[in-house]
Parts: structure tokens; sequence; C-alpha cells
């Protein structure tokens, strides 16, 4: 039976490899950058996109903590899973535009540095789910490492920056030419649909492993004899 | 289960007799089904009841660097009691080794610190999970007085034990369990009649 | 009122506790003060000491403070004494701000033994304003014992707690460490520009985030383990 997520997965698909082909041929070299500067397409996405994945970990979390209900543990498992390929995919892409830009495959700027710590305090979220069977006890514990690692990015931003800084400006719309907008928001909503692609099977595997996992009911209660 | 009643639950190992004393703790949440208390939901109401509620389980609840004496008065104050210390450890011959940190101890006189820990708490429902294990003869009778006592002051007691015949002399109720399930209710006297 | 009155006779039971077992408090003075020696062995030259002092003064402290959250919590674990006090009629969050302030005032304690030996091993010219070290002292250690207490609790009951510890404490402390060390840095080398006083406001922002959130959550990881 197909779910409707595969449909937005398909629709992802398609779009990116349209946002990428208008990206890579069809949009005009970047005035400052050149060529390099096609990276925009895909890191400002990923870097958007991973930090609204975090969010709705965040979003699942904090139900988890007020409702005690299992599906949102299993979001916010599916999207902490999701998140950190993503943080994993922008510290790449953050790299590979920061050795042609910078002359440095890494920089110690607030953002990267930053995500790099987000990354870290994510993954121990992961490792955490991992060294506890109860799924209670799960579920409490990555709520509350969720909250904390998720509320620690902007601290953390904030003091990088004010230890060292040499990030540039960030790329508001005004700043950037028309076609390169257009490619941009394709890019945005290949995201878009990929994530919801990817959080919803996630979310779909915790589920049925959930399943799995519980116990089988008790046999009815037999008599009792006095 | 009337105030003041005893009531025995007896079963082999895994039957779940102590699931069902830490369930009624509040130490565990029932899986399903609900125990309730004066008609109100026990697990709903926990943050209230659990005062009213005195448990001794398999672990002590000590700590085991300090004595009994700073283990008893740490707890006292805590739960702000106002106990006389003191005379509680007289009361479980516990006098001579007051000021001897846990650690040193043995299991028979630790089950007797656990005992005056659980006598702290002036509480309506007094849970004691295998309270003859480890101790002698005199403790063993310890115990049976404190059940005793603490019946008539109205205390309502449920007990897990292995052994009966001890448990029978202070209680007014037998259960017995089997893998989970209720397989008998009765008089304590009724159910050592039944026991080969 | 009353979680006050709670917070306190806990606390007094910790501080009882580790005044019985003083083991634990100089196995941390001795832990740090290893990392101090260890970390002169690795350098290159002296000098590198010295510019470097401020951030090995809390690394030091970080790790060790990693080893003492779940020590803190084991002597609770060992015969059930975290559940006794949730059965107590206690305040979950009384048990929490009791054992964070212990936390802190353990690693106040190693801090204040080992920078003097720091100061000397390193030779470092302290040139700053003392009080401002002292709020950075107190502030940081508060700021490795706030979280470390919650994930300490966390980590007791969890498998590979030993590694999972420093695993969940260092991304999540990265600003307390940067902002401790580099205030600490500015005051030892006299502070010209006033930027300790900066430093020293990013780590109570901090703490009082962690110390607020961290309480936030105690009862529900503690109710749940």
């Amino acid at each position: 039976m197909p779910k409707w997520e595969h449909i937005a997965g398909l629709l992802g698909l398609i779009t990116l490899i349209v946002g990428h082909y208008l990206g890579l041929f069809w949009a005009p070299p970047e005035r400052m950058m050149g060529d390099v500067g096609r990276l925009f397409y895909v890191h400002v996405p990923v870097a958007m996109f991973a930090m609204l994945v975090f969010c709705v970990a965040f979003v699942g979390a904090l139900g988890y903590l007020l409702t005690s209900r299992m599906e949102a543990d299993w979001l916010n498992e599916a999207a902490i899973e999701v998140g950190v390929v993503m943080n994993v995919l922008l510290l790449m892409l953050g790299s590979i535009w920061g050795k042609p830009t910078w002359g440095v495959w890494w920089t110690w700027d607030p953002r990267l540095t930053s995500a790099t710590v987000m990354l870290l305090t994510f993954v121990g979220v992961i490792l955490l789910r991992q060294a506890t069977q109860s799924p209670e006890k799960r579920a409490t514990w990555s709520a509350v490492a969720t909250v904390l690692a998720f509320v620690n990015v902007p601290v953390t931003y904030m003091s990088v920056k004010w230890w060292r800084s040499i990030h540039q400006m960030q790329s508001t719309p005004e700043t950037v030419s028309e076609p390169m907008v257009f490619v941009f928001r394709v890019n945005l909503l290949a995201m878009a649909l990929l994530m919801t692609w990817f959080i919803a099977r996630r979310w779909r595997i915790a589920k049925h492993r959930a399943m799995a996992e519980a116990p089988a009911p008790l046999p009815p209660a037999p008599q009792v004899t006095s | 289960m009337e105030a003041g009643s005893a009531w025995m639950l007896t079963g082999p190992n895994g039957s779940g007799k102590s699931t069902m004393l830490r369930c009624m703790a509040t130490s565990l949440k029932p899986h399903r089904g609900h125990i309730l208390v004066d008609g109100t939901d026990l697990w709903e109401n926990r943050q209230t009841l659990r005062a009213e509620i005195a448990y001794l389980g398999h672990e002590l609840h000590v700590w085991d660097d300090l004595s009994p004496r700073q283990n008893l008065q740490a707890w006292n104050r805590l739960g702000r009691f106002e106990v006389d210390v003191d005379a509680l450890l007289e009361r479980v011959n516990l006098e001579p080794h007051r000021d001897h940190p846990v650690r040193a101890m043995s299991a028979g006189m630790k089950r007797r610190l656990g005992l005056a820990r659980l006598l702290l708490k002036k509480p309506r429902l007094a849970l004691l999970d295998e309270p003859f294990g480890a101790l002698d003869p005199e403790g063993r009778e310890l115990v049976l007085d404190v059940i005793r006592e603490l019946r008539t002051s109205g205390t309502t007691i449920a007990l897990a034990t292995h052994l009966p015949r001890i448990g029978a002399q202070a209680c007014t109720h037998g259960l017995a369990l089997e893998a989970g399930q209720l397989l008998w209710a009765g008089t304590a006297s009724g159910l050592l009649e039944r026991l080969p | 009122m009353n979680v006050i009155r709670q917070t306190f006779e806990v606390l007094r039971k910790e501080l009882l506790v580790e005044w019985r077992s003083p083991a634990r408090v100089s196995g941390l003075f001795f832990f740090a003060l290893a990392m101090l020696l260890m970390v002169a062995f690795a350098s290159p030259t002296e000098g590198i000491l010295r510019t470097q002092a401020g951030g090995t003064l809390w690394i030091s402290l970080l790790l060790a403070s990693t080893r003492s959250m779940d020590q803190s919590w084991s002597t609770e674990m060992e015969h059930g004494a975290a559940e006794g006090m949730l059965l107590w009629p206690v305040e979950p969050v009384a048990i929490y701000y009791g054992k964070a302030l212990a936390n802190t005032a353990i690693l106040l304690a190693v801090t204040v033994a080992i920078f003097p030996l720091m100061v000397g091993l390193y030779d470092v010219p302290v040139r700053g304003d003392l009080s401002m070290l002292a709020a950075i002292a107190v502030m940081g250690c508060a700021a490795l014992a706030a979280p470390g207490t919650l994930y300490g609790l966390i980590t007791a009951q969890a498998r590979g707690a030993s590694v999972l510890l420093p695993l969940l404490m260092f991304p999540l402390v990265v600003p307390a460490l940067l902002a401790a060390s580099r205030g600490t840095m500015v005051v030892i080398e006299g502070d010209p520009m006033l930027q300790g006083s900066s430093w020293l406001s990013l780590l109570v922002a901090f703490n009082a985030i962690h110390w607020s959130l961290s309480g936030l959550f105690f009862g529900r990881v503690l109710e749940d383990g």
C-alpha cells in the first residue's frame, strides 16, 4: 500500500534534480565567487533545514514531556537522526565552500563551530537512546537531552562569536539576483519535500520497532479459588 | 483492605509479589489496570499519597558511607518527621552500632536499619518485601512485633514472604500468587492450612 | 519555603557523605593535578603552558567533574537511596538543587586547591583582579555542576555510562568552558579592556538557563528512572 509520504519523496527527488540542473547550468555565475557561488543553492537550504529538522525534534521532545505519548517520542527519534545526517552534510558543504573562498577547509568561525557542537550534542542524544532498553526511560531522557541541546545552540553560537569571528555576511534575497532567488526557492522546496519524506519514513520505522518491542498481552485471568 | 488489616503475599519466585508491592509503593507504574486508594487512583495521586505509604523493599534506601544514626537523621529531617532517632535505634537494637558506617554492617543489621527507616514515617499503608530475610529469630520477632504495633495504630500492612508460617503469626489475610496471577485469597490461617 | 529547607537538608546530607568518605574529593584533586602535569609533558615549550593556563585549568576541572558526577549518583544507587528520596515526602526539585549545590562546592574546593599549584607549576603571573577571578571560578564550577548533576543521574542508569557522560556533557558546556577559560586568562594577564565582566556575564546567562531547565526536568527523570 503506497503511503502519502512516498509522493512527497518522489516530488522531492524530481524537484531536487530540477533544482540542481537549474543551479548548475541555468542560473548565471555569482558575481563575486563565480561558479563556486553555485554551492549557495545547496548549502543554504541544507543549513536552513538542518536547523528546522532539529526544531521538529524539539517539538517532539516537548510533546513527549507534556503528554507522555510515544508518538511524540518517535517524532523526536526520527527528526534527530535526520537532523544529524543533514548536519553532517552541512559541515561537508561548508568545508567545500570554505576551501576556495577562505583558502582553508576549516576555520573556527561561529557558524561552522556552533554547527559542529550542535552535531556532537545530537549525536550524544542518539547514543543515549541506544544506551537504554526501557522505552519510557529512553523517551524521557532523549526528550530532556534534546531540549537542553536545542536551547544550547544559540548560547554556543553567541559564545563562539565573542571568541572569534570571520564568517561573511548572511545572504538575504535582496542582495542576490532574480534568477538566483528562483533557483534557491526550487531547492528549498525540494528540501522541504525530502525532509518530510525522511522524517515520516523514520517515524514509521520507530513505530514498528516499538510495536515489535511491546510485551505480548497477558492471558486472561483464571478464576479465583477460595 | 480495611485499616489495620495485614495481608500476606506468598508464591514462588517470579510470581509477582515484589512487583505488586512496588506498584503499591508507586515505585513502579502499573502497565495496565489501576490501584485504588479510598476510591482514587494511586498513580495519579502519587505526590500526595507517597507521604502516607512506607515501603521496605530489597533495596534498603540508605547511604553506605553514613552511620545508622546519620542515615535516620537525614531521612528524618528530609521528611520533617521530628522523630526521636535514638529511641528508634534502641527499638531495633542498633544502639551499639549507631555510629559505624552502614558499609561495615552485616546484612541482618542493615535490615534492622531498613525497618527503623520504615518507622520514621507514620504510614497508613506499610509495604514489606521479605522482611524476615537475613534476620535471626530475635530479629524476626522484632519484625512481627513492629507489624502488630503498626496494626494497632491503624496502619494497613502488605508483606511479601516465602516464610508464610512466620508471617501468619501477625497477619490477618493471605494471598497466593503464581506467574502474576492470583491463585487463592482468604484468611492467613486458611492459607496455612492449604500449604503442603 | 519548604523547598528551600529541603534543598538545604539534601545539601547537608551530601556534604556529610563527602566528609565521611573524603576519598572522592581527594581523588578529584589528584586527578586534576595529574592533568596539569600531563599537559605540561605534552607541551613543546613552557611558554605555551603560560598562555594556555586558563584553558588547561578548566579542561582539568571538566574532566574531573565528569568523573565526580556519576560517582555522586552511584552512592545513591547502591542501596536505592535515590528511589527512597522519590518515595519520601521530598520535592524532587530540592534533591536536584541540593545535589547540584554540593557538586558545585566540591568542584570549587578542587579549584581553590589546584589554582595556586597551577600558578606555581606553569609560572603564571597573576596580574588581574582576584575578586573577578573568584566570581568566574564560582560561576564556572556551577556551570559544570548544573548539567552534570542531571546527566549523572541519567548515565548512572544507562549502559556504558563512563563514556556517555563526557559525550553528553562536553558539547553542552562548550559556552561555559569558553567563557571560563577566556575569562580566567584575561583576569590572569591583567584586564585593561575589562573583558572579564563580559565573559562572566556569559557564564551567568549559561547558569541561569541550565539551573532552571535542569531543575524543571529533574523530577521527570527521577520518576521515570
